[in-house]
């Protein structure tokens, strides 16, 4: 599956913009550009994450910043058009909606993380495990990876959160089991770059168990290219979240989650379109800050690697893995 | 070549047999079997008795791989089971619903090609100006739109505000296939622009660019000419990754649009638990899917020479 195996690293392409800028000329011109160029990256870095910062304190505190009870049902205020009493008006059962926004966010945006925690914790130690013990076990679950990488991810994990039945802890489940492969990958051919450095050598030579090289050793050396991606993935997984959810395989009604809220809204889109566009505003506004702050924490971690990691993607692709 | 092809043939085999165990076994850890199921949509009550003699009718009695080795046959055959619902033939529904799906997706990929490869280039080309911040800035927006919700947008401005498409398709038209199409492509193109701009970018800042420029050659001679041709085969692999997520999203947007297709038949099954609609729709998706993967595979010694293949080197 060569051509499955480059779609990672060809994430990694759009940065390419900032090797080979025209006019570094001069070494102190050049050392002076990257200094700036430095400190404009920390910069964005530090602002987006401040964004998201308060944007988990919104979450968290939704219950308190709530202005109705987002389960109170209330049929003579059924339908209203955004007003000053219901900024983000009410849905057919006269609820606020924005109310049942910020306590969606809670299922959104918690679910979301724990789903890229968990496949990234487990995806980065099933790689790192595989490149480093290498043999038997690498092929087999590098053939298993193979087989997940075949499937068409989304049709996979709605499948299988059919089976399961539903629920937001299901379509978790659900997405973890079809995409941990990415991670697994990513880890894995780092932990081969890395493995044949001399200071694995000499810890191996002073005796240490296989376990303490990984997670002592190899662990903070390739943890920047996982952390990276597992940003970046944060929007994406919680799109995917919402679009189970939308289906109605993920969250239930009345439980508020944006996907799910945004389906109920469907068949009013006609007369009262704000029922779908306020959560399908908070998805889209939230999942912008999680990829502003990915692609901050990307220049962040290695602002020259754009050259090497596209040579990698080739690499890839021509089955030189 | 030919030795190529054929090993990849081969590696075809066990991870086709991997697709069918997982999808078989999946639909066994859901739990309650075909009997059960079958009765629990019809509403019937069961006795023991007979849903014992249904279970050995079905051959559900026998040992788990004997049942996978039975579904796989049929599967081979195309005898897929029926629906629990409908009581169907799964496979002639399947097969009936496909051409649908096929002409979305095609429609999406055309339109994916037409408004990505020239945005890219264009983009590439006009680095760091404002025609490039604004083409990447819709890309970025694009990537942070779910599918659904685009949907549902242009559904709200194109069909209800501005009456230009019809909300919900009437059958298979080119007019109600529109909407649907465009709200694939627009989730591919938003994804596929910036790699398709990084691309060119890359190949812009090689040796053999500032050399042509040297030797005075058109800047535009030596991009359509030089620069576009190696650029494809990185292009061609984006676009068939790109039918994998494809395939999953057309479901969410078949079933938003009413487009008749596998996608929403899919999707209805999974509401109503229909396993084996379930089954047959992601072992056949898989299989395109990985079909697909493999064609641009070897199309890649084709467009680019430069590749070598895994027999030449082996």
């Amino acid at each position: 599956m060569n051509g499955v195996n480059c779609m990672n690293d060809m994430n990694s392409m759009n940065n390419m913009k900032r090797m080979n800028g025209p006019g570094e000329k001069t070494a102190g011109v050049t050392v002076r550009r990257q200094k700036i160029r430095r400190d404009r990256t920390k910069m964005r870095l530090a602002v987006f994450l401040v964004l998201v910062l308060l944007l988990l304190a919104a979450t968290v505190f939704a219950e308190q910043l709530c202005p109705y009870d987002p389960y109170a049902q209330e049929f003579s205020a059924a339908l209203q058009p955004p007003s000053r009493t219901h900024p983000f008006g009410t849905d057919r059962y006269g609820r606020d909606m924005l109310s049942r926004v910020l306590i969606g966010g809670q299922t959104s945006i918690s679910s979301a993380l724990i789903l890229v925690a968990v496949i990234g914790v487990t995806g980065t130690a099933i790689g790192m495990i595989c490149g480093y013990l290498g043999g038997g076990v690498d092929m087999v679950v590098m053939r298993i990876s193979d087989i997940c990488l075949a499937f068409p991810s989304l049709v996979f994990a709605m499948a299988i959160a059919a089976v399961l039945n539903g629920g937001i802890r299901n379509a978790v489940i659900a997405l973890a089991a079809v995409s941990w492969p990415k991670y697994a990958r990513i880890a894995r051919s780092q932990t081969l770059t890395v493995k044949s450095s001399d200071y694995i050598a000499a810890s191996r030579l002073s005796g240490s168990h296989p376990l303490r090289v990984i997670f002592f050793h190899i662990l903070p050396n390739i943890a920047g290219p996982v952390l990276v991606t597992a940003v970046l993935d944060i929007g994406t997984m919680m799109m995917e979240l919402a679009g189970l959810s939308f289906l109605g395989l993920g969250a239930q009604p009345p439980a508020a989650e944006w996907g799910s809220m945004m389906s109920g809204g469907r068949s009013m889109l006609q007369t009262c379109p704000w029922v779908v566009l306020s959560p399908g505003l908070a998805i889209f506004v939230t999942v912008v800050l999680f990829n502003l702050l990915g692609d901050a924490v990307r220049d962040y971690m290695d602002p020259k690697a754009a050259g090497r990691r596209f040579a990698a993607a080739r690499g890839v692709r021509e089955g030189r893995n | 070549m030919g030795k190529y092809v054929i090993k990849r043939l081969l590696l075809l085999i066990p991870i086709l047999l991997g697709i069918t165990f997982l999808s078989f076994a999946m639909m066994r850890l859901a739990g309650s079997d075909a009997v059960l199921q079958q009765a629990e949509s019809s509403g019937v009550a069961l006795s023991q008795e007979v849903v014992d003699a249904r279970r050995e009718e079905l051959g559900l009695d026998q040992p788990f791989l004997i049942q996978y080795g039975n579904w796989l046959k049929g599967f081979l055959t195309g005898d897929l089971g029926t629906s629990y619902v409908s009581g169907n033939d799964v496979f002639a529904t399947f097969v009936s619903k496909l051409p649908a799906t096929l002409l979305l997706t095609a429609l999406s990929v055309a339109l994916t090609v037409v408004i990505s490869i020239p945005l890219g280039i264009l983009a590439a080309v006009r680095q760091n100006r404002v025609t490039d911040y604004l083409i990447r800035g819709c890309s970025f927006i694009g990537n942070s739109l779910p599918n659904f919700f685009v949907a549902l947008l242009l559904m709200y401005l194109l069909s209800i505000r501005f009456h230009i498409f019809p909300v919900i398709s009437d059958g298979i038209s080119l007019e109600s296939a529109a909407l649907p199409a465009l709200t694939l492509a627009i989730a591919m193109s938003a994804k596929y622009l910036r790699q398709i701009r990084a691309t060119v970018l890359e190949e812009l800042s090689r040796d053999y660019v500032t050399g042509a420029r040297a030797r005075g050659v058109k800047f535009s001679v030596t991009l359509w000419r030089s620069v576009l041709k190696s650029c494809l085969s990185t292009i061609l692999t984006l676009l068939a990754l790109s039918v994998g997520s494809l395939l999953g999203g057309t479901a969410i947007v078949e079933s938003i649009f009413m487009w008749d297709g596998v996608g929403k038949m899919a999707v209805d099954a999974m509401n109503m638990r229909d396993y084996p609609v379930i089954q047959a729709y992601v072992v056949w998706m898989a299989v395109i899917y990985v079909t697909i993967n493999l064609i641009t595979d070897i199309s890649y010694r084709f467009l680019d020479p430069r590749i070598r293949l895994g027999s030449d080197r082996t």
